[in-house]
């Protein structure tokens, strides 16, 4: 196998403390009980060895990255050694000091998300509570000369709202929004009936994105991130393992993918331990599943197996139980079939009230509940 | 902003960040969540644009830097280029 290149992301999650209960949050259903931090001291050195090996984008994550107080030293450091730094946050937490702070330190680009539960999402499409929030915090973000970047994650409880929700982008003054359809693993996966969108809501949303971007033009980008699970292809995970990401977890645990631990059979060092440059080119559990070498039928011999690598490995283990399948969104997959079920589900269901199947709160009780 | 001129005085678009990248061997331009890798002569005309320097001096700096002549339409065609793509703007 060719040697890889540099990680050229390095996406830091500080930690997973977080005043939201998101129910699609990809943080592990387990969360509750990890909770080391690394210090500050871990995270400068952490970013150092990332830019000698070439890192050049540092995403600041969560969890909420605005519970930890250190967040202004960090993106100072970030910033000092070259990195373009990035903060992915609910806004929950900023307030006018902290975002001059953040901005004296060297903080490049602030991505808001609108997310949480439907409570939330039923005072954003209100206009209450949650939209003077973020109206404050995109009024901030625009004051400090941020580019404004938001970012929507779409579901089956929120899709058919689509027109509001990019108006209100509008409304902000957002320069990009990202519609990201919700990717299902950990606490997306066990509420994934729910969360499902059918096709005719994909479809509608779909007009509706076309319709907005004709009408801005230039003025707002929108991207609508598909769904993988309506269209039959899986998509490259993470641009290929350990091809371009490296994720450390807030507890130091090293990862191609920031859900890649649930993966069985295999362990991810520790950045307490090891350098990235041990991590990124000698560690097992970057290397398993890097270029195609640990392919099977379908994919050895399938004629896109260098474009969609194999498709998602989290995704092959929740739906195949087999982390070395092909990614069963794919039509060739032999377990496509619970995909297309999952996709139907969803159709019945969606036509029943929410009531029947409760939604499930990422929070620490569900968290330790689930993860006895 | 104005159309561009020989007098017009390019920056490196706001979101951005232009740097050297020893691993890459070549600048990059960085920008949320994104990265492009500039071609040597792209790197030697978005370095120059400093907000401070005319178009007509960067050209003449490049001129000399490389004795090279005749640089100006090359310079002017990359420039319009890379305000299309926001990498560049000026008052």
């Amino acid at each position: 196998m060719a040697t890889p290149g540099p990680p050229l992301w390095l996406l830091a999650e500080l930690t997973y403390r977080c005043p939201l209960h998101c129910v699609f949050c990809f943080n592990p259903v387990d969360f509750a009980k990890q909770e080391d931090e690394l210090s500050t001291d871990d995270w400068f050195r952490v970013l150092r060895q990332g830019r000698e090996l070439g890192a050049v984008q540092c995403g600041l994550s969560g969890g909420e990255p605005l519970v930890r107080d250190d967040l202004e030293l960090i993106v100072a450091e970030a910033h000092r050694l070259g990195y373009y730094t990035n903060l992915l946050t609910s806004g929950v937490g900023l307030t006018e000091d902290r975002a001059e702070a953040l901005k004296a330190a060297g903080l490049d680009h602030v991505q808001l998300s609108f997310q949480d539960s439907t409570k939330e999402m039923n005072d954003f499409l209100s206009h209450t509570k949650t939209f003077a929030l973020k109206s404050r915090v995109a009024g901030m973000i625009k004051s400090q000369g941020w580019p404004m970047v938001m970012n929507v994650v779409i579901h089956r409880l929120n899709i058919d709202h689509i027109d509001r929700i990019i108006a209100m982008a509008e409304e902000m003054g957002a320069e990009y929004l990202e519609l990201a359809n919700t990717q299902y693993y950990s606490w997306a996966f066990l509420n994934r009936d729910l969360l499902l969108p059918t096709h005719e809501q994909l479809r509608h949303a779909e007009e509706v994105t076309d319709a907005w971007r004709a009408k801005l033009g230039d003025k707002m980008r929108i991207f609508f991130v598909a769904p993988d699970y309506h269209e039959g292809k899986p998509k490259r995970c993470v641009n290929g393992w350990g091809s371009m990401f490296l994720t450390v977890a807030p507890d130091g645990t090293a990862l191609p993918c920031h859900t890649a631990k649930m993966l069985p059979g295999l362990s991810f060092p520790s950045v307490k331990e090891h350098s990235l440059r041990e991590i990124w080119f000698e560690s097992e559990g970057f290397n398993r599943y890097r270029g195609t070498g640990w392919m099977k039928e379908p994919c050895v011999s399938c004629d896109q197996r260098e474009v969609d690598l194999g498709g998602c490995r989290c995704q092959a283990y929740l739906l195949a139980q087999d982390p070395a399948a092909a990614d069963p969104v794919c039509v060739k997959s032999p377990h496509h079939a619970l995909v297309v079920e999952a996709v139907e589900r969803a159709g019945t269901l969606a036509k029943k009230p929410v009531t029947e199947h409760p939604l499930v709160f990422r929070d620490p009780a569900n968290s330790r509940r689930l993860s006895v | 902003m104005s159309d561009l001129t020989l007098e017009s005085q390019p920056r490196v678009g706001p979101g951005f960040r232009l740097q050297w990248e020893p691993v890459q061997d070549c600048h990059v331009l960085l920008y949320p969540e994104g990265m492009v890798k500039l071609n040597g002569s792209a790197g030697e005309i978005m370095k120059r644009c400093d907000g401070e320097r005319t178009v007509a001096a960067i050209v003449d700096d490049l001129e000399k830097a490389f004795s090279a002549q005749g640089l100006e339409p090359d310079v002017l065609a990359f420039v319009e280029m890379a305000a299309k793509q926001r990498w560049l703007a000026w008052d």
